[in-house]
C-alpha cells in the first residue's frame, strides 16, 4: 500500500483509494476517457477487473455483486455512451436500495460543455437517479470524493453514487492524502432508533392478539434476519416478506407466510387485511405491496420502522413511526419485550386455514412442463440454499411461490425498477461475489436476449452459474395481463417466430447447454447442472405457453379481492 | 395551503438543480425559489415558496432534507419569520397620470430608479401581499414590465 504523503498522478491515487475502502473487484469496460486509468490498471494485480461486454451489464453484475456480498459493487466505465449504457443499471440499484459506487471517465475538464467528443453530463443525467453524484474537478479533491462517495452509498439507507473523472483531472498530480474520516454536513442518517419509540412499540407488540410482521429488504440489509428470527419465533408472530424480503426469515418455517401483495399468497394477503398490528421493518410500502392503499390493513395499528424518514407516511400513514437501523430497532424491540407472552394459537390458527383455503398449487403433467414445477425442483435440489438471481416477469413471481429461501441474500430480483435483463449480468455480479453456495439464474426468453453478450463473460471467467432459463416464447407476464385485461389482444408478445434456437447460441459463447421438455428430463438436467463447476451451465425448459401466475390482485384492487384462477376469473375472493 | 421553507445548501454547483429536480420529479408544487449566499460563503440559503397539505409537506421537507447538499430545512410558515420580495415595475407615464402614481410610490413606500419621458421604472420592496397588492393599484396606469425577485425568509428573534 502506498503511503500518504508520496506524489502519485490521478490514477494511481484511483487504485490506491479502492484498495483502501477494500474494494476486490471492480466490472468495467475500457474507452478514450479511461485510457490514462486502464494503463495504471495494466500492473494492478491485487484488484480483479471483470471485463464485461455492454456497461449496462457492469452495472446490474455490480448490483449483483453488492447484493450477494453486502459489499458495495464497483463500476467503471468511460465517458458519453459508457456512462449512459450504465444509466439503467444505476436507476435499478437506486430503486432496490443497493450500495454501488460508479466511476464515469469524463473527457478534459476544459472541454466540458464544449459538446466533445463522447462527453455527456452524466452528473446531470444522474441526479435523480443517485443517492448523490460528483464531478472531480481538481485531482487534490480526488481522494476525499471517493471516500465520501464509498461513505454515502454504504450508510444509512444504501445507493448508488456516480464518480465523474475528467481525463486530465486522472493524468494530473498531487500529493496523496487519504483522509482518515468523512465528514459530510448534510447527510447524517439516523442510525439509533428513538428509545421511546421503541419502548412504545414494544408494549403495542406485547399486547397485540392478531400481529404480522411485514418485512422488507432494510432487514437484510441491516444484517437483522437472525434478529427477527428470535423476535418472530418467540413472540410467536407470523411474517410475510416483500420480494426484496424474501430469506430474511425462512420460507420453511410454519411462521413464514411468502411474500404478500399482487402475487403474494392468499393467506399473507387475508392476514395484512385481518391483523390488529402491522409490523414493517425495512419495507416502503410499494404499489405492489398495498393494493389499493385504502383498504390496506385497515383493521391495523401500523408501526414502521425504517432508515429512510421518507418511507414513513409516504404511502400509507402509520401511527407509529420509528426511524433508524432495522437491526437495533429489532433489538430494541427483543430487550423491551416483557417475559409474559400472549397467547397468539387463535391467530395462527386462522392463518392456517386461508393456508389450506387457497394453497398455491399448480398440476404436474408428465409430458409437459410448468415453470412453478421446475422452479420448486430447484428449490427441493439446491434445499432452499441457492443464492437465486431472477429477472422480471411470470418466472420471477412463481420464484417467489416456489423457491423456498432459507437464508438472508439469496434473492437477487429487481423490484422497483422492474428491469427485464436485470437477471443475467446480476447473477454474474453475484457469482463473481461468492460460490460458496450455488448461483441459480431464472429468467424468461424476452429478458435473456436483453443482456445476452454478458454470456460471454460467464464463459470467460469459467463462472458456475447455473442459467434456467424459463421459455414459454411469449413475454408471458403481458400476454397475462393482456389475456385478463386487454381483450386477449396478444400485441407482440408473441416471441415463438422469432425467438433463436437458445441451445446452439448458447453453446457458441462455449456454455454447456441442455434442453429439457418434461419433468424426467428437467429434473436429470437440473442434477446435471448444479453438480457441474467447471463454468456456466445453460438449461432451456420448454415451458408451456398460456400458463399464468396466480393468485394475482389487479392493479390498483384491494389485495383481499385476490383472482385466484382464470378459469373464474370474475370470482374474486 | 401556502408554506415558506428556508433550507441552508452547500453553496456548490448543481444544488439548486438538485432541488428544483426533486420538486419536479416528485410532483411537488414550486411556486418560487430564491438562493443567495449567506455569511459563511460555503453555504447559500434557499427559500422556497411551496402549497401542500400536511402529508405533501411533511414529503417535501423529509426529501429535502435527504438531500446530500442540504444542511438544514426549516418550514419558516408557523414561526415567527420575516419574509421579504423585490418588487422592480415599469410603467407608463403622462402628465395626467404622474401626480397619482408619485402618491402611490409614497404610500408603498417605494423608489424611483429610472424615468425618462414616457415611463418611470420603480423598486418596492416588501412581503409578496403587499408586493401583490403594490402591483394590483399600478396596473390601471399601464404596466410595461415586472420583474419579482420571489420570496426571502428568515426567521424572527434569536434562535
Amino acid at each position: 500500500m502506498s503511503t500518504s504523503g508520496s506524489t502519485m498522478n490521478g490514477s494511481e491515487i484511483f487504485f490506491e483509494c479502492l484498495r483502501r475502502e477494500g474494494v476486490d473487484t471492480i466490472f468495467g469496460y475500457p474507452g478514450g476517457a479511461l485510457l490514462k486509468v486502464y494503463e495504471t490498471l495494466y500492473d494492478v494485480t491485487d484488484i480483479r477487473h471483470i471485463l464485461v461486454r455492454h456497461e449496462q451489464g457492469a452495472a446490474h453484475m455490480a448490483e449483483g455483486y453488492a447484493r450477494a456480498t453486502g459489499r458495495p459493487g464497483v463500476v467503471l466505465v468511460t465517458s458519453g455512451p459508457g456512462a449512459t449504457n450504465t444509466v439503467t443499471g444505476i436507476t435499478n440499484a437506486y430503486m432496490d436500495s443497493s450500495p454501488m459506487v460508479v466511476f464515469t471517465g469524463q473527457v478534459p475538464s476544459t472541454m466540458i460543455g464544449n459538446d466533445a467528443f463522447q462527453e455527456a453530463d452524466i452528473v446531470g443525467i444522474t441526479r435523480p437517479i443517485t443517492k448523490h453524484n460528483f464531478l472531480v474537478k481538481d485531482v487534490k479533491e480526488l481522494a476525499t470524493t471517493i471516500r465520501k462517495a464509498f461513505y454515502l452509498a454504504t450508510n444509512g439507507r444504501p445507493g448508488p453514487v456516480l464518480v465523474d473523472l475528467p481525463k486530465d483531472v486522472m493524468n494530473s498530480e498531487c500529493v496523496f492524502n487519504w483522509p482518515e474520516s468523512v465528514e459530510i454536513r448534510g447527510f447524517k442518517p439516523t442510525i439509533e432508533p428513538h428509545e421511546n419509540q421503541v419502548r412504545k412499540a414494544a408494549k403495542i407488540i406485547a399486547k397485540a392478539k392478531r400481529p404480522l410482521l411485514y418485512i422488507g429488504g432494510g432487514v437484510i440489509s441491516a444484517e437483522a434476519s437472525e434478529a427477527l428470527r428470535k423476535l418472530a419465533i418467540e413472540q410467536n408472530i407470523p411474517v410475510t416478506m416483500t420480494l426484496q424480503g424474501l430469506g430474511a426469515f425462512p420460507g420453511d418455517h410454519p411462521l413464514s407466510m411468502g411474500m404478500l401483495g399482487m402475487h403474494g399468497t392468499f393467506w399473507a394477503n387475508q392476514a395484512v387485511n385481518n391483523c390488529d398490528l402491522l409490523i414493517a421493518i425495512g419495507a416502503r410500502f410499494d404499489d405492489r405491496v398495498t393494493g389499493k392503499t385504502d383498504t390496506f390493513a385497515t383493521h391495523a395499528f401500523k408501526i414502521h420502522n425504517d432508515i429512510d424518514p421518507t418511507n414513513i407516511d409516504k404511502n400509507v400513514k402509520v401511527d407509529l413511526p420509528v426511524v433508524g437501523d432495522s437491526l437495533k430497532f429489532i433489538e430494541g424491540i427483543i430487550d423491551n419485550l416483557p417475559k409474559t407472552k400472549t397467547d397468539r394459537s387463535e391467530w395462527l390458527g386462522e392463518i392456517e386455514a386461508w393456508r389450506h383455503q387457497c394453497p398455491l398449487t399448480y398440476s404436474v403433467d408428465e409430458n409437459s412442463l410448468k415453470t412453478e414445477f421446475v422452479i420448486e425442483e430447484v428449490s427441493r435440489q439446491t434445499e432452499g440454499n441457492a443464492v437465486v438471481t431472477t429477472d422480471v416477469g411470470q418466472h420471477q413471481m412463481w420464484t417467489t411461490q416456489y423457491y423456498k429461501f432459507r437464508q438472508p441474500r439469496s434473492i437477487l430480483s429487481s423490484g422497483g425498477l422492474g428491469t427485464m435483463g436485470y437477471g443475467l449480468p446480476a447473477a454474474i455480479g453475484a457469482t463473481i461475489g461468492s460460490t460458496a453456495r450455488p448461483n441459480v439464474l431464472f429468467c424468461g426468453d424476452g429478458g435473456f436476449m436483453m443482456n445476452i453478450q454478458e454470456l460471454v463473460t460467464a464463459a470467460y471467467y469459467k463462472l458456475p452459474l447455473k442459467i434456467f432459463l424459463l421459455n414459454n416464447h411469449f413475454l408471458g407476464m403481458v400476454r397475462q395481463w393482456q389475456e385478463l385485461f386487454h381483450q386477449e389482444k396478444y400485441s407482440f408478445t408473441d416471441l415463438a417466430d422469432s425467438n433463436p434456437d437458445f441451445v446452439r447460441v448458447v453453446e457458441a459463447f462455449g456454455c454447456k447447454a441442455r434442453k429439457a421438455t418434461n419433468p424426467e428430463e428437467a429434473r436429470a438436467a437440473i442434477q446435471e447442472a448444479l453438480a457441474y463447476n467447471d463454468g456456466p451451465f445453460f438449461v432451456e425448459f420448454q415451458v408451456i405457453k398460456k400458463d399464468m401466475v396466480f393468485p394475482m390482485v389487479p392493479a390498483g384492487a384491494s389485495i383481499s379481492e385476490m383472482l385466484l384462477d382464470r378459469l373464474n376469473p370474475k370470482t374474486m375472493v | 395551503m401556502k408554506h415558506t421553507i428556508s433550507v441552508l445548501v452547500e453553496n456548490k454547483f448543481g444544488t439548486l438543480n438538485r432541488v428544483a429536480a426533486m420538486f419536479s420529479a416528485r410532483g411537488f408544487n414550486l411556486e418560487s425559489i430564491s438562493i443567495g449566499e449567506t455569511e459563511d460563503q460555503e453555504i447559500s440559503r434557499m427559500t422556497i415558496i411551496t402549497r401542500g397539505d400536511d402529508r405533501i409537506i411533511g414529503q417535501i421537507l423529509k426529501q429535502l432534507n435527504r438531500l446530500v447538499d442540504t444542511i438544514k430545512v426549516t418550514d419558516l410558515t408557523h414561526q415567527p419569520h420575516i419574509s421579504r420580495e423585490l418588487l422592480v415595475i415599469s410603467l407608463k407615464l403622462s402628465k395626467s397620470s404622474q401626480h397619482e402614481i408619485f402618491e402611490l410610490i409614497n404610500v408603498f413606500k417605494g423608489k424611483v430608479v429610472d424615468i425618462k419621458q414616457k415611463s418611470i421604472t420603480i423598486e418596492v420592496v416588501g412581503t409578496p401581499d403587499k408586493i401583490n397588492t403594490t402591483i394590483d393599484m399600478f396596473r390601471p396606469f399601464g404596466i410595461k414590465e415586472i420583474a419579482r425577485s420571489g420570496t426571502v425568509a428568515m426567521h424572527r428573534g434569536d434562535q
